[in-house]
Protein backbone atom coordinates (compact mmCIF):
# COMPACT_ATOMS: atom_id res chain seq x y z
CA UNK A 1 0.00 0.00 0.00
CA UNK A 2 2.87 2.46 0.92
CA UNK A 3 3.99 1.66 -2.74
CA UNK A 4 0.97 2.30 -4.34
CA UNK A 5 1.21 5.63 -2.06
CA UNK A 6 4.22 6.73 -2.69
CA UNK A 7 5.06 7.72 0.34
CA UNK A 8 8.49 4.43 0.57
CA UNK A 9 12.32 5.63 0.40
CA UNK A 10 13.56 5.09 -2.41
CA UNK A 11 15.71 1.53 -1.61
CA UNK A 12 12.00 0.28 -0.96
CA UNK A 13 10.50 1.11 -3.60
CA UNK A 14 13.30 -0.16 -6.12
CA UNK A 15 12.56 -3.85 -4.27
CA UNK A 16 9.15 -3.80 -4.23
CA UNK A 17 9.64 -2.35 -8.43
CA UNK A 18 12.43 -5.58 -8.58
CA UNK A 19 9.82 -8.18 -7.08
CA UNK A 20 6.61 -7.00 -8.38
CA UNK A 21 8.22 -7.62 -12.48
CA UNK A 22 8.88 -10.92 -10.99
CA UNK A 23 5.45 -12.01 -9.62
CA UNK A 24 2.25 -11.49 -11.27
CA UNK A 25 0.49 -11.92 -7.85
CA UNK A 26 1.86 -9.19 -6.20
CA UNK A 27 1.72 -6.91 -9.22
CA UNK A 28 -2.00 -7.32 -9.36
CA UNK A 29 -1.95 -6.31 -5.54
CA UNK A 30 0.15 -3.03 -6.26
CA UNK A 31 -2.41 -2.33 -9.09
CA UNK A 32 -5.42 -2.64 -7.03
CA UNK A 33 -3.99 -0.41 -4.38
CA UNK A 34 -2.98 1.86 -7.26
CA UNK A 35 -7.11 1.41 -7.66
CA UNK A 36 -7.78 2.66 -3.93
CA UNK A 37 -5.77 5.55 -4.88
CA UNK A 38 -7.44 6.55 -7.66
CA UNK A 39 -10.53 6.08 -6.18
CA UNK A 40 -9.60 8.32 -3.33
CA UNK A 41 -7.93 10.82 -5.90
CA UNK A 42 -11.22 11.19 -7.40
CA UNK A 43 -13.47 11.37 -4.23
CA UNK A 44 -11.32 14.12 -2.22
CA UNK A 45 -14.01 16.28 0.10
CA UNK A 46 -12.52 19.62 -1.77
CA UNK A 47 -12.18 19.77 -5.18
CA UNK A 48 -9.34 22.65 -6.11
CA UNK A 49 -10.28 24.84 -8.86
CA UNK A 50 -7.86 25.26 -11.60
CA UNK A 51 -7.15 28.74 -13.15
CA UNK A 52 -8.14 29.14 -16.92
CA UNK A 53 -4.81 28.87 -17.94
CA UNK A 54 -4.00 25.70 -16.84
CA UNK A 55 -6.15 24.16 -19.51
CA UNK A 56 -5.23 26.73 -22.14
CA UNK A 57 -0.89 25.86 -21.93
CA UNK A 58 -1.75 22.14 -21.61
CA UNK A 59 -3.87 22.04 -24.73
CA UNK A 60 -1.14 24.23 -26.65
CA UNK A 61 1.36 21.63 -24.91
CA UNK A 62 -0.06 18.49 -26.32
CA UNK A 63 -0.10 20.51 -29.64
CA UNK A 64 3.60 20.44 -29.39
CA UNK A 65 4.07 16.63 -28.69
CA UNK A 66 3.64 13.87 -31.07
CA UNK A 67 1.98 10.53 -30.03
CA UNK A 68 4.63 8.55 -28.55
CA UNK A 69 5.54 5.36 -30.54
CA UNK A 70 4.27 2.06 -29.46
CA UNK A 71 7.92 0.92 -28.74
CA UNK A 72 8.87 -2.59 -28.61
CA UNK A 73 9.03 -4.26 -25.35
CA UNK A 74 12.52 -3.46 -23.58
CA UNK A 75 14.73 -6.40 -23.45
CA UNK A 76 16.73 -6.95 -19.85
CA UNK A 77 20.39 -6.55 -20.42
CA UNK A 78 20.82 -9.50 -18.16
CA UNK A 79 18.14 -11.76 -18.12
CA UNK A 80 18.75 -12.38 -14.34
CA UNK A 81 18.38 -8.06 -13.25
CA UNK A 82 15.13 -6.70 -13.28
CA UNK A 83 14.44 -3.76 -15.15
CA UNK A 84 14.32 -1.37 -12.33
CA UNK A 85 17.40 -2.72 -11.14
CA UNK A 86 19.42 -2.51 -14.27
CA UNK A 87 20.30 1.19 -13.94
CA UNK A 88 21.11 1.02 -10.15
CA UNK A 89 24.09 -2.00 -10.93
CA UNK A 90 24.87 -0.60 -14.03
CA UNK A 91 23.58 -3.21 -16.44
CA UNK A 92 24.45 -6.59 -15.23
CA UNK A 93 25.25 -8.95 -12.26
CA UNK A 94 28.33 -9.12 -14.09
CA UNK A 95 29.28 -5.05 -13.62
CA UNK A 96 28.67 -5.15 -10.22
CA UNK A 97 31.23 -4.35 -7.56
CA UNK A 98 31.86 -6.71 -4.74
CA UNK A 99 33.41 -5.67 -1.93
CA UNK A 100 34.25 -9.04 0.23
CA UNK A 101 32.73 -8.64 3.80
CA UNK A 102 34.22 -12.25 5.09
CA UNK A 103 33.35 -15.73 4.77
CA UNK A 104 33.36 -15.44 0.98
CA UNK A 105 29.99 -13.33 1.58
CA UNK A 106 30.24 -9.87 -0.69
CA UNK A 107 28.11 -7.35 -0.54
CA UNK A 108 27.37 -4.09 -2.92
CA UNK A 109 25.92 -1.04 -1.55
CA UNK A 110 23.53 0.53 -4.29
CA UNK A 111 22.89 4.88 -3.83
CA UNK A 112 19.35 5.75 -2.82
CA UNK A 113 18.48 8.10 -0.98
CA UNK A 114 19.77 7.91 2.82
CA UNK A 115 16.37 6.74 4.28
CA UNK A 116 16.73 3.31 3.56
CA UNK A 117 19.95 1.17 2.26
CA UNK A 118 20.06 -1.23 -0.55
CA UNK A 119 22.66 -3.85 -1.20
CA UNK A 120 23.19 -6.94 -3.41
CA UNK A 121 24.31 -10.03 -1.08
CA UNK A 122 26.43 -12.89 -3.03
CA UNK A 123 26.51 -15.32 -0.12
CA UNK A 124 28.50 -18.45 -2.07
CA UNK A 125 26.61 -22.17 -2.40
CA UNK A 126 26.11 -23.82 1.48
CA UNK A 127 26.79 -20.63 2.88
CA UNK A 128 25.49 -18.42 5.98
CA UNK A 129 24.55 -15.43 7.06
CA UNK A 130 25.45 -15.23 11.05
CA UNK A 131 22.27 -15.03 12.88
CA UNK A 132 20.71 -11.55 13.10
CA UNK A 133 17.44 -9.61 14.26
CA UNK A 134 16.23 -6.77 12.87
CA UNK A 135 15.56 -3.34 14.16
CA UNK A 136 13.28 -2.09 11.03
CA UNK A 137 12.30 -4.14 8.00
CA UNK A 138 15.07 -6.05 5.66
CA UNK A 139 13.25 -6.89 2.40
CA UNK A 140 15.14 -9.43 0.55
CA UNK A 141 14.82 -10.47 -3.16
CA UNK A 142 16.53 -13.14 -4.44
CA UNK A 143 17.56 -12.95 -8.15
CA UNK A 144 19.69 -16.30 -8.29
CA UNK A 145 20.04 -19.27 -6.52
CA UNK A 146 17.86 -19.73 -3.36
CA UNK A 147 18.33 -19.29 0.50
CA UNK A 148 16.21 -21.01 3.58
CA UNK A 149 15.97 -19.58 7.12
CA UNK A 150 13.18 -20.11 9.56
CA UNK A 151 11.10 -18.58 7.68
CA UNK A 152 10.90 -21.06 4.51
CA UNK A 153 12.51 -21.68 1.51
CA UNK A 154 13.09 -18.48 -1.09
CA UNK A 155 13.92 -18.90 -5.05
CA UNK A 156 14.70 -16.94 -7.44
CA UNK A 157 11.88 -13.83 -7.45
CA UNK A 158 10.93 -14.51 -3.85
CA UNK A 159 11.12 -11.92 -1.14
CA UNK A 160 11.20 -12.17 2.31
CA UNK A 161 9.89 -9.68 4.91
CA UNK A 162 12.00 -10.09 7.95
CA UNK A 163 10.60 -7.41 10.64
CA UNK A 164 11.52 -7.17 14.20
CA UNK A 165 9.93 -10.15 15.57
CA UNK A 166 12.56 -12.24 13.19
CA UNK A 167 15.42 -13.36 14.32
CA UNK A 168 17.00 -15.70 11.46
CA UNK A 169 19.98 -17.51 9.84
CA UNK A 170 19.85 -17.16 6.19
CA UNK A 171 21.30 -20.09 4.75
CA UNK A 172 22.30 -20.19 0.53
CA UNK A 173 21.47 -23.31 -0.67
CA UNK A 174 24.28 -26.15 -1.64
CA UNK A 175 23.36 -26.12 -5.02
CA UNK A 176 24.33 -22.65 -6.90
CA UNK A 177 25.97 -19.41 -4.94
CA UNK A 178 23.12 -17.53 -3.96
CA UNK A 179 22.70 -13.45 -5.21
CA UNK A 180 20.20 -11.38 -3.59
CA UNK A 181 18.83 -7.90 -3.33
CA UNK A 182 18.36 -6.57 0.57
CA UNK A 183 16.73 -3.39 1.63
CA UNK A 184 16.65 -2.39 5.23
CA UNK A 185 15.74 0.99 6.86
CA UNK A 186 17.46 0.25 10.71
CA UNK A 187 20.89 -2.08 11.34
CA UNK A 188 20.52 -5.27 11.78
CA UNK A 189 20.80 -6.87 15.26
CA UNK A 190 23.39 -9.94 15.11
CA UNK A 191 23.99 -11.70 18.06
CA UNK A 192 27.24 -13.01 18.04
CA UNK A 193 30.60 -10.68 18.42
CA UNK A 194 32.75 -10.21 15.39
CA UNK A 195 29.37 -9.37 12.90
CA UNK A 196 28.32 -7.04 15.68
CA UNK A 197 32.18 -5.56 15.60
CA UNK A 198 32.66 -4.88 12.20
CA UNK A 199 28.67 -4.17 11.68
CA UNK A 200 29.35 -0.26 11.31
CA UNK A 201 32.34 -0.65 9.20
CA UNK A 202 30.02 -2.42 6.64
CA UNK A 203 26.99 0.21 6.81
CA UNK A 204 24.80 -3.39 7.59
CA UNK B 1 -9.22 16.04 -35.37
CA UNK B 2 -7.81 19.65 -35.06
CA UNK B 3 -10.75 21.79 -35.83
CA UNK B 4 -11.23 20.77 -32.71
CA UNK B 5 -9.32 22.79 -30.69
CA UNK B 6 -11.01 26.15 -31.59
CA UNK B 7 -13.25 24.72 -28.39
CA UNK B 8 -14.49 28.11 -27.01
CA UNK B 9 -12.92 27.56 -23.09
CA UNK B 10 -14.28 30.64 -21.91
CA UNK B 11 -17.67 28.71 -22.18
CA UNK B 12 -16.34 26.26 -20.21
CA UNK B 13 -16.90 25.75 -16.75
CA UNK B 14 -13.69 24.94 -14.84
CA UNK B 15 -14.19 22.88 -12.02
CA UNK B 16 -16.71 19.93 -13.30
CA UNK B 17 -19.39 17.66 -11.91
CA UNK B 18 -19.17 14.25 -11.62
CA UNK B 19 -22.00 13.45 -14.16
CA UNK B 20 -20.23 14.70 -17.63
CA UNK B 21 -22.43 13.46 -20.94
CA UNK B 22 -21.46 13.93 -24.41
CA UNK B 23 -24.93 15.82 -26.15
CA UNK B 24 -23.91 16.12 -29.61
CA UNK B 25 -21.17 15.54 -32.02
CA UNK B 26 -19.88 19.04 -32.06
CA UNK B 27 -20.44 20.25 -28.11
CA UNK B 28 -19.39 19.40 -24.79
CA UNK B 29 -21.96 19.68 -22.39
CA UNK B 30 -21.59 19.37 -18.37
CA UNK B 31 -24.04 19.59 -16.13
CA UNK B 32 -25.08 18.22 -12.35
CA UNK B 33 -28.38 16.89 -13.03
CA UNK B 34 -28.22 13.43 -14.50
CA UNK B 35 -30.37 12.97 -17.86
CA UNK B 36 -32.76 10.72 -19.74
CA UNK B 37 -30.59 8.34 -20.89
CA UNK B 38 -28.74 8.56 -24.50
CA UNK B 39 -26.81 5.60 -26.19
CA UNK B 40 -23.56 7.76 -24.62
CA UNK B 41 -25.46 7.39 -21.08
CA UNK B 42 -22.54 4.84 -19.58
CA UNK B 43 -21.59 4.70 -15.95
CA UNK B 44 -18.70 7.16 -15.02
CA UNK B 45 -16.10 4.71 -14.77
CA UNK B 46 -17.25 3.21 -18.41
CA UNK B 47 -17.65 6.97 -19.74
CA UNK B 48 -13.90 8.08 -18.87
CA UNK B 49 -12.41 5.09 -20.43
CA UNK B 50 -14.39 5.60 -23.48
CA UNK B 51 -12.97 9.26 -23.59
CA UNK B 52 -9.33 7.41 -23.07
CA UNK B 53 -9.79 5.33 -25.57
CA UNK B 54 -10.80 8.66 -28.44
CA UNK B 55 -7.82 9.84 -27.17
CA UNK B 56 -5.30 7.07 -27.56
CA UNK B 57 -7.14 6.18 -30.56
CA UNK B 58 -7.76 9.02 -32.56
CA UNK B 59 -6.30 12.07 -30.30
CA UNK B 60 -9.67 13.39 -29.73
CA UNK B 61 -9.12 17.00 -28.09
CA UNK B 62 -12.51 17.38 -26.71
CA UNK B 63 -12.32 14.06 -24.98
CA UNK B 64 -8.89 15.38 -23.63
CA UNK B 65 -10.33 18.54 -22.28
CA UNK B 66 -13.34 16.68 -20.42
CA UNK B 67 -11.03 14.16 -19.03
CA UNK B 68 -9.06 17.38 -18.11
CA UNK B 69 -11.70 19.53 -16.76
CA UNK B 70 -12.59 16.42 -14.18
CA UNK B 71 -9.27 14.88 -13.18
CA UNK B 72 -7.50 17.58 -13.34
CA UNK B 73 -8.86 19.96 -10.23
CA UNK B 74 -8.66 15.90 -8.71
CA UNK B 75 -4.66 16.07 -9.25
CA UNK B 76 -4.21 19.25 -7.63
CA UNK B 77 -6.56 18.60 -4.71
CA UNK B 78 -4.51 15.25 -4.24
CA UNK B 79 -1.30 17.29 -5.22
CA UNK B 80 -2.41 19.78 -2.19
CA UNK B 81 -3.21 17.55 0.35
CA UNK B 82 0.05 15.84 -0.11
CA UNK B 83 2.31 19.21 0.85
CA UNK B 84 2.74 21.14 -2.55
CA UNK B 85 1.46 24.69 -3.22
CA UNK B 86 -1.22 25.74 -5.48
CA UNK B 87 0.80 27.20 -7.99
CA UNK B 88 3.42 24.32 -7.81
CA UNK B 89 -0.02 21.76 -8.09
CA UNK B 90 -1.02 23.55 -11.35
CA UNK B 91 2.40 23.57 -12.93
CA UNK B 92 2.34 19.86 -11.86
CA UNK B 93 -1.52 19.13 -13.59
CA UNK B 94 -0.21 20.55 -16.90
CA UNK B 95 2.74 17.88 -16.73
CA UNK B 96 0.05 14.83 -15.09
CA UNK B 97 -2.08 16.08 -18.08
CA UNK B 98 0.38 15.86 -21.24
CA UNK B 99 1.53 12.78 -19.97
CA UNK B 100 -1.78 11.22 -20.32
CA UNK B 101 -2.53 12.62 -23.84
CA UNK B 102 1.33 11.33 -24.38
CA UNK B 103 1.21 8.09 -23.06
CA UNK B 104 -2.50 7.25 -24.23
CA UNK B 105 -1.75 4.15 -25.69
CA UNK B 106 -0.38 2.52 -22.54
CA UNK B 107 -3.58 2.95 -21.28
CA UNK B 108 -5.32 -0.66 -20.69
CA UNK B 109 -8.88 -0.80 -19.34
CA UNK B 110 -8.47 -4.34 -18.46
CA UNK B 111 -6.25 -3.63 -15.63
CA UNK B 112 -7.32 0.70 -14.71
CA UNK B 113 -9.69 2.48 -14.25
CA UNK B 114 -8.39 6.11 -15.77
CA UNK B 115 -8.77 7.37 -12.31
CA UNK B 116 -6.23 4.82 -11.27
CA UNK B 117 -4.10 5.44 -14.10
CA UNK B 118 -4.04 9.27 -13.96
CA UNK B 119 -3.55 8.58 -9.54
CA UNK B 120 -0.32 6.76 -10.58
CA UNK B 121 0.84 9.58 -13.27
CA UNK B 122 0.42 11.88 -10.96
CA UNK B 123 1.46 10.45 -8.33
CA UNK B 124 5.19 9.69 -10.02
CA UNK B 125 5.10 13.13 -10.54
CA UNK B 126 4.63 14.56 -7.26
CA UNK B 127 7.61 11.99 -6.15
CA UNK B 128 9.51 13.29 -9.13
CA UNK B 129 9.19 17.31 -7.98
CA UNK B 130 8.76 16.88 -4.23
CA UNK B 131 11.09 14.47 -3.00
CA UNK B 132 13.78 14.90 -5.80
CA UNK B 133 14.24 11.29 -6.13
CA UNK B 134 14.14 8.35 -8.54
CA UNK B 135 10.65 6.13 -7.89
CA UNK B 136 11.38 2.45 -9.17
CA UNK B 137 8.57 1.43 -11.83
CA UNK B 138 8.29 -2.72 -12.50
CA UNK B 139 8.77 -3.62 -16.01
CA UNK B 140 5.79 -2.34 -18.13
CA UNK B 141 4.03 -5.47 -19.84
CA UNK B 142 1.76 -3.41 -21.59
CA UNK B 143 3.83 -2.50 -24.48
CA UNK B 144 3.54 -3.60 -28.59
CA UNK B 145 0.50 -4.57 -30.33
CA UNK B 146 -1.87 -6.03 -28.14
CA UNK B 147 -5.06 -8.14 -29.21
CA UNK B 148 -7.96 -5.41 -28.42
CA UNK B 149 -9.49 -6.30 -25.04
CA UNK B 150 -13.00 -8.08 -24.74
CA UNK B 151 -15.78 -6.16 -23.31
CA UNK B 152 -16.30 -7.83 -21.09
CA UNK B 153 -13.22 -7.82 -19.45
CA UNK B 154 -13.48 -3.79 -19.56
CA UNK B 155 -16.87 -4.08 -18.07
CA UNK B 156 -15.39 -6.22 -15.64
CA UNK B 157 -12.48 -4.26 -14.18
CA UNK B 158 -15.17 -1.51 -13.91
CA UNK B 159 -17.62 -3.35 -11.87
CA UNK B 160 -14.80 -4.06 -9.46
CA UNK B 161 -13.56 -0.26 -9.31
CA UNK B 162 -17.44 0.23 -8.31
CA UNK B 163 -17.48 -2.04 -5.54
CA UNK B 164 -14.26 -0.94 -4.25
CA UNK B 165 -15.55 2.75 -4.03
CA UNK B 166 -18.52 1.39 -2.25
CA UNK B 167 -16.70 -0.48 0.26
CA UNK B 168 -14.14 2.38 0.84
CA UNK B 169 -17.41 5.02 1.04
CA UNK B 170 -19.14 2.08 3.58
CA UNK B 171 -15.46 2.00 6.10
CA UNK B 172 -15.88 2.85 9.35
CA UNK B 173 -14.97 6.88 9.45
CA UNK B 174 -11.63 5.78 11.09
CA UNK B 175 -10.34 3.07 8.95
CA UNK B 176 -11.00 5.80 5.75
CA UNK B 177 -9.21 8.22 7.72
CA UNK B 178 -5.96 5.81 8.06
CA UNK B 179 -6.58 4.61 4.32
CA UNK B 180 -6.82 8.75 2.90
CA UNK B 181 -3.35 9.50 5.74
CA UNK B 182 -1.64 6.61 4.09
CA UNK B 183 -1.95 7.94 0.41
CA UNK B 184 -1.34 11.73 1.31
CA UNK B 185 1.41 11.07 3.15
CA UNK B 186 0.36 11.56 6.64
CA UNK B 187 1.36 8.02 8.18
CA UNK B 188 4.17 6.34 9.36
CA UNK B 189 4.94 2.66 7.49
CA UNK B 190 4.00 0.48 10.35
CA UNK B 191 0.89 2.36 10.96
CA UNK B 192 -0.06 1.58 7.26
CA UNK B 193 0.99 -2.36 7.76
CA UNK B 194 -2.06 -2.74 9.90
CA UNK B 195 -5.44 -4.28 8.48
CA UNK B 196 -7.47 -1.14 6.11
CA UNK B 197 -10.46 -3.69 5.85
CA UNK B 198 -10.49 -2.67 2.19
CA UNK B 199 -11.90 -6.39 0.04
CA UNK B 200 -9.07 -5.82 -2.55
CA UNK B 201 -9.29 -9.40 -3.27
CA UNK B 202 -12.32 -9.10 -6.55
CA UNK B 203 -10.36 -6.65 -8.14
CA UNK B 204 -6.87 -7.83 -7.57
CA UNK B 205 -8.16 -11.60 -9.26
CA UNK B 206 -9.51 -9.43 -11.82
CA UNK B 207 -6.04 -7.32 -12.46
CA UNK B 208 -4.56 -11.09 -12.39
CA UNK B 209 -6.54 -12.32 -15.04
CA UNK B 210 -5.82 -9.11 -17.32
CA UNK B 211 -2.24 -9.89 -16.37
CA UNK B 212 -2.57 -13.22 -17.42
CA UNK B 213 -4.37 -12.19 -20.55
CA UNK B 214 -1.18 -10.18 -21.32
CA UNK B 215 1.56 -12.53 -20.75
CA UNK B 216 -0.07 -14.54 -23.18
CA UNK B 217 -0.64 -12.31 -25.92
CA UNK B 218 3.35 -11.32 -25.89
CA UNK B 219 4.35 -14.98 -26.28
Amino acid sequence: MAYSAGTLPEAMNLIIAAHVSMCDECRAAVEAYDAVGGILMENVDTVEPLSEECLSEALAAIQQVEPEPVQAQPQRKDPKVPMPLESYIGGSLEDVRWRSIGMGVKQSILSTSPDATARLLYIPAGMAVPDHGHNGIELTLVLQGAFEDEDGRFACGDMEVATEDLQHTPIADVSEDCICLAVTNAPLRFNSFLPKLIQPLLRI
Amino acid sequence: MLRNFDIDLAEMPIAVAPAVRRQSSDSVKITEQPEVSTSRDLHPVAYWAECMVRIRDDRDQKAFVEVFQYFGPRVKSFLMKSGADAALAEDCVQDVMTTVWRKAHLFDPTRASVSTWVFTIARNRNIDIARRQRRAEPEELGWGPQPEPEQTEVIGLQQETERLGQALAGLPKEQRTMVEKAYFGDLSHSEIAAETGLPLGTIKSRIRLALERLRKGLT
